[in-house]
C-alpha cells in the first residue's frame, strides 16, 4: 500500500498494544480479540503437534527394527498409527494455518478492527478444544485402530467403541472449522478498509477466502458421514454394513468427497503464506496477482470433482476411473500457475534468504515433488501398483508436511515480529530449517522407493529386503524432530529475549506492516485508506 | 425488509460502521450457516436416494408401515409454527412485544407437540420391532460373525404371539404390512434411514425450541425491538429451515412407496 496514504502512528509498541490490553489469564480466556485468539490456537495446535509427533516417532522407531524385539505390539502399532494420523490431520494441519495465522493476520490485512463475529470466533476456539478433548479421551478409555480414515466396515463392526468418541470429536472440530470459515467469508465481504477492493486484497486473503468456501461446502458432508458412523456403531443402522445390505464403498465416497477438498483446506492457506513470503523477500511486485488469486478459487472448485481418485481400486467402473483420473490432472494447472508466478516474482528481484524465505523455498521444492508424484497416482494404471503402498505415504507427506508445515513454520517466523514485537534469532530459524529440510528428505524419499518396491502401508511388519531403507527413514525422522525442537527453542527465546522489532522489519507492503509491532488492541489507531494494490514495490 | 434505524438506543458493535452494516453482516453469516445445514441433510438425502433405487420394494413396504396420519398432523403442526414464527418477527419489528412473545411461545408449543407425536411414533416402532439393525433382533449376540440373516427378528417373534399383538394395538391390516416388510431381505435398511433422518431432524427441532426460548426471553426483556431484531430473525430463518427439511422428509419417508 502506498504508505503516504496509510495513516499510522509509530512508537506505540512500548506503551499500549493488544498483548498488554488487559492482563491475566482470564483476560486471555475471554478475549474477543482475533489476534489473541490466533495465538491461543498457536499454543493449542503446537501442543497437539507434539503429541502427534510423539506417535510418529514411535511408529518410525518400531519400523526401524533396531534390536531383536519389536517395539510395539501389532494392535498398539495400529493405535499409534490411528492417533498419529487423526491428530495431525484434524487437529494440526487443518486448523494450523487458517485458525492460527489466518485469525491473526486476516483482519489486519483487510484493515478491519476485528473479524465480523468476534464472539463466534471465541466460541469456535472452545468448540475446537471440546472436540479435541472428546477425541483425545478415546486415547484413554477405548483406543481405536482404524486409521484416520475410519473405513467401514472395520470402524463399525470390528474396532472398539472408542471410535464413537473419535468421530464425535472430529465432528465437533468440523463444526469449529465451519464457523471459522463463515467468519472469514463475512469479514472479507463486509469489513474491508476504505479503498480495499476485492482486487486489492492480499493473496493470503484470497487463499483463506477460497479455503473458507471449501470449509463451508465440504465439512457438512464429513459431519453427516461421521454421524452415520456413530449411528452405525450405536444403532447398527446398516447404511455402510454389507450384512444389512449397506455399502462400505458408499462410505468411501462420502469420506473422500470431504477429504479430498480437505487436502486443499490444508494446502491453499499454505500457498497464501508463500505468496506473502516470496514478495516480501524478493522486494518485488508479485507477478500475476490475478492469476494467483483466481487459481486459488479454481483449485477450490476442482477439488470437489476428484474424490474418486482415492477409489481407483475399490471396484468403481472403468469409466468413472478414467473421468476421475482426467479431472484430477486438471488440479495441476492452477497449481503450476502459482509456482511459475512465484518463480517469476523472484526472478530479478532483490532476494534475501532469511529464515522465512528458506521455508518458502523449502515449500516450493518439496511441494513440487509431492505434486508430481500425485500425477503418477492419478494415472489409473500406475495407481494399481502404487495404491496403499509407501509411495502414497511419501506422496501425502511431501504435500502435507513438506508443503503445509513448511509454510506454517515460514509464516510463524515471518509474522513473529508482528505478533510479539520482537525478532527471533535468524540463525536459530536457519538451523531449524536445515534440520527439518534435510531430515524430511531423508525420511520420506526412501519411502517412495519402498513403495515402488512394493512395501504396503499400514503394516506392522515387512520383508527383510525393506530393512535398510526403513532404518534410513527412521534416522531422518529424528532429524525432523530435532529441527522442530530447535524451532521451538528459537521461538520461545524470541518471545522472551528477542531484540525489539521495528514496525516493518521485512519492508513488506501489506497493511499489517503499516501498524505498530505488536498492533494496538483495535489493529490501527486510525483506519487506513487504501490507494494501491497490495504489493506495490516501486 | 424494513431497514434498521441507527438513531435509537441500540449501539452497534465497535468494528462495524453502522447498525445497517452490522445487520447485513449478521444476516450473511446466518445464511451461510443455513447452507451448511442444508448440505448436511443433503448427504443423507443422497444416501436415501441411492438405497431407494437399490431396494425399491424394501422402501415401499417400509414406508407403508409408517403412520402417514401422524406424519401429516406433524407437518401441519410445523407449518403453523413457521407461521407463528414469521408473525413473531413481524411483531418484534413493529415493537409489539407482548403479542410477539405470545407468538414465540406458540412456536415453542408447536415444537413440543411435534416431539410428543414423534415420541408416540417411535415408541410404537420399538414395540413392534420396526427399528434399525441392531435392535431388530431378539438376540443381538446371534448376529456375531455376520450371521444375522439366521437370527430371529423382533417382528417375527411378535407376529407369533397374538396376545402381544393385541396388547400393542396392532391391527390385522398392520400385521399384513409387517409380514410384507420382513418377507424382504435387508428390510432393516429402511428403518436405518428413517431413524437417522427423523432423529437428526428431531435434534434440530429441540435445538430450535431452545433458540426460540432464548429470543423469547430477549423479547420479554425488550432487548430486541424495531431498532434491533437480528437474533429473532436469525432464529426464525433457522426454524424455517427445520420446517423445510421436514417438508421434504415427510413425503419421502411416509408417502413415496
Ligand atoms: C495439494 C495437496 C495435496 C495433499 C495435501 C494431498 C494429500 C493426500 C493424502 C492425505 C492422500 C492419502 C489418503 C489416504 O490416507 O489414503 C493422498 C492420496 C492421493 N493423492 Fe494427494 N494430495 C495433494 C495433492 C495431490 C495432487 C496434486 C494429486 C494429483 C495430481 C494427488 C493425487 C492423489 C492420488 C491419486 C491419491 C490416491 C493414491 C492411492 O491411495 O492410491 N494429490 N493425497
Ligand atoms: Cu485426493
Amino acid at each position: 500500500m502506498s504508505s503516504a496514504h496509510t495513516k499510522t502512528e509509530h512508537g506505540h509498541s512500548t506503551d499500549h498494544n493488544y498483548l498488554n490490553h488487559g492482563s491475566g489469564i482470564w483476560s486471555w480466556m475471554t478475549t474477543l480479540d482475533h489476534k489473541r485468539i490466533g495465538l491461543m490456537y498457536f499454543a493449542t495446535v503446537s501442543t497437539l503437534f507434539l503429541i502427534g509427533g510423539f506417535f510418529a516417532l514411535g511408529i518410525r522407531l518400531h519400523l526401524a527394527k533396531f534390536g531383536a524385539e519389536p517395539l510395539l505390539q501389532p494392535d498398539t502399532y495400529n493405535k499409534f498409527m490411528t492417533f498419529h494420523g487423526a491428530i495431525m490431520v484434524f487437529m494440526v494441519i487443518i486448523p494450523g494455518i487458517p485458525a492460527f495465522l489466518g485469525n491473526f493476520v486476516l483482519p489486519i490485512q483487510l484493515g478491519a478492527k476485528d473479524v465480523a463475529f468476534p464472539r463466534l470466533n471465541l466460541a469456535s476456539y472452545y468448540i475446537f478444544i471440546a472436540g479435541a478433548a472428546i477425541a483425545a479421551s478415546s486415547m484413554i478409555f477405548n483406543q481405536v485402530d482404524t486409521g484416520w480414515t475410519f473405513y467401514t466396515p472395520y470402524s463399525t463392526a470390528k474396532t472398539s467403541n472408542g471410535v464413537i468418541l473419535l468421530v464425535l470429536g472430529a465432528f465437533t472440530m468440523g463444526f469449529s472449522s465451519i464457523l471459522t470459515g463463515l467468519n472469514f467469508i463475512v469479514t472479507t465481504h463486509k469489513l474491508r478498509a476504505p479503498g480495499m477492493t476485492m482486487d486489492r486484497i492480499p493473496l493470503m486473503i484470497w487463499a483463506l477466502y477460497s479455503t473458507s468456501i471449501i470449509q463451508i461446502l465440504a465439512t457438512p458432508i464429513l459431519a453427516i458421514t461421521l454421524l452415520l458412523i456413530g449411528a452405525e456403531k450405536t444403532l447398527g443402522v446398516g447404511i455402510f454394513d454389507p450384512d444389512l445390505g449397506g455399502d462400505p464403498v458408499l462410505f468411501q465416497h462420502f469420506f473422500w468427497f470431504y477429504s479430498h477438498p480437505a487436502v486443499y483446506i490444508m494446502i491453499l492457506p499454505a500457498m497464501g503464506v508463500i505468496s506473502e513470503l516470496i514478495t516480501a523477500f524478493s522486494k518485488k511486485t508479485i507477478f500475476g496477482y490475478r492469476a494467483i488469486a483466481y487459481s486459488s478459487v479454481a483449485i477450490a472448485a476442482v477439488s470437489f470433482l476428484v474424490w474418486g481418485h482415492h477409489m481407483f481400486v475399490s471396484g468403481q467402473s472403468t469409466l468413472a476411473g478414467i473421468i476421475f483420473s482426467i479431472i484430477t490432472m486438471f488440479v495441476g494447472v492452477p497449481t503450476a500457475i502459482k509456482l511459475f508466478n512465484w518463480i517469476s516474482t523472484m526472478y530479478r528481484g532483490t532476494v534475501t534468504f532469511e529464515a522465512p524465505m528458506l521455508f518458502a523455498l523449502g515449500f516450493m521444492f518439496l511441494f513440487t515433488i509431492g505434486g508430481l508424484t500425485g500425477v503418477f497416482l492419478a494415472s489409473t494404471g500406475m495407481d494399481v501398483h502404487f495404491h496403499d503402498t509407501y509411495f502414497v505415504v511419501a506422496h501425502f507427506h511431501y504435500v502435507m508436511v513438506g508443503g503445509t508445515l513448511m509454510a506454517l513454520m515460514g509464516g510463524i517466523f515471518y509474522w513473529f515480529p508482528k505478533m510479539f514485537g520482537r525478532m527471533t534469532s535468524d540463525l536459530g530459524g536457519r538451523i531449524s530449517w536445515v534440520l527439518i529440510f534435510t531430515g524430511f528428505n531423508v525420511t520420506f524419499f526412501p519411502q517412495f522407493v519402498l513403495g515402488a518396491m512394493g512395501m504396503p502401508r499400514r503394516y506392522f511388519d515387512y520383508l527383510p529386503e525393506y530393512t535398510n531403507l526403513n532404518q534410513i527413514s527412521t534416522v531422518g525422522s529424528w532429524l525432523i524432530g530435532l529441527g522442530f525442537l530447535v524451532g521451538l527453542i528459537t521461538i520461545i527465546h524470541g518471545i522472551f529475549k528477542g531484540e525489539k522489532a521495528s514496525d516493518n522489519p521485512w519492508g513488506a507492503k501489506t497493511l499489517e506492516w503499516q501498524t505498530s509491532s505488536p498492533p494496538p488492541h483495535e489493529n490501527f489507531i486510525n483506519t487506513p485508506t487504501v490507494t494501491a494494490g497490495p504489493y506495490d514495490f516501486r | 425488509m424494513t431497514s434498521v434505524s441507527s438513531s435509537s438506543e441500540f449501539q452497534h458493535q465497535h468494528h462495524f460502521k453502522s447498525a445497517e452494516h452490522q445487520y447485513a453482516s449478521s444476516k450473511q453469516g446466518i445464511w451461510i450457516f443455513l447452507c451448511t445445514e442444508i448440505l448436511m441433510f443433503g448427504g443423507l438425502f443422497v444416501g436415501y436416494l441411492i438405497y431407494h433405487s437399490l431396494y425399491p420394494t424394501v422402501f415401499k413396504n417400509g414406508s407403508e408401515t409408517l403412520d402417514w396420519k401422524m406424519g401429516a398432523v406433524n407437518t401441519v403442526v410445523l407449518l403453523i409454527s413457521s407461521f407463528t414464527m414469521a408473525a413473531a418477527i413481524n411483531y418484534v419489528q413493529r415493537g409489539l412485544h407482548k403479542i410477539a412473545a405470545i407468538m414465540l411461545a406458540l412456536t415453542i408449543a408447536c415444537a413440543g407437540a411435534f416431539m410428543v407425536i414423534k415420541y408416540f411414533e417411535y415408541s410404537h416402532k420399538f414395540h413392534v420391532g420396526t427399528v434399525p439393525g441392531k435392535f431388530s433382533l431378539v438376540d443381538p449376540s446371534c448376529a456375531a460373525g455376520g450371521k444375522r440373516l439366521e437370527c430371529e427378528s423382533k417382528i417375527s417373534a411378535l407376529l407369533k404371539n397374538p396376545a402381544e399383538l393385541e396388547k400393542n394395538h396392532v391391527s390385522a391390516e398392520e400385521v399384513s404390512r409387517l409380514k410384507a416388510v420382513i418377507s424382504q431381505p435387508r428390510w432393516e435398511m429402511f428403518y436405518g434411514f428413517y431413524f437417522v433422518m427423523t432423529g437428526l431432524h428431531g435434534v434440530h427441532v429441540v435445538a430450535g425450541a431452545f433458540l426460540i426460548f432464548w429470543v423469547f426471553v430477549k423479547t420479554l426483556r425488550r432487548k430486541v425491538g424495531p431498532e434491533y431484531y437480528t437474533p429473532v430473525e436469525g432464529v426464525g430463518l433457522f426454524w424455517h429451515v427445520v420446517d423445510l427439511v421436514w417438508i421434504y422428509l415427510f413425503p419421502l419417508l411416509y408417502l413415496v412407496g
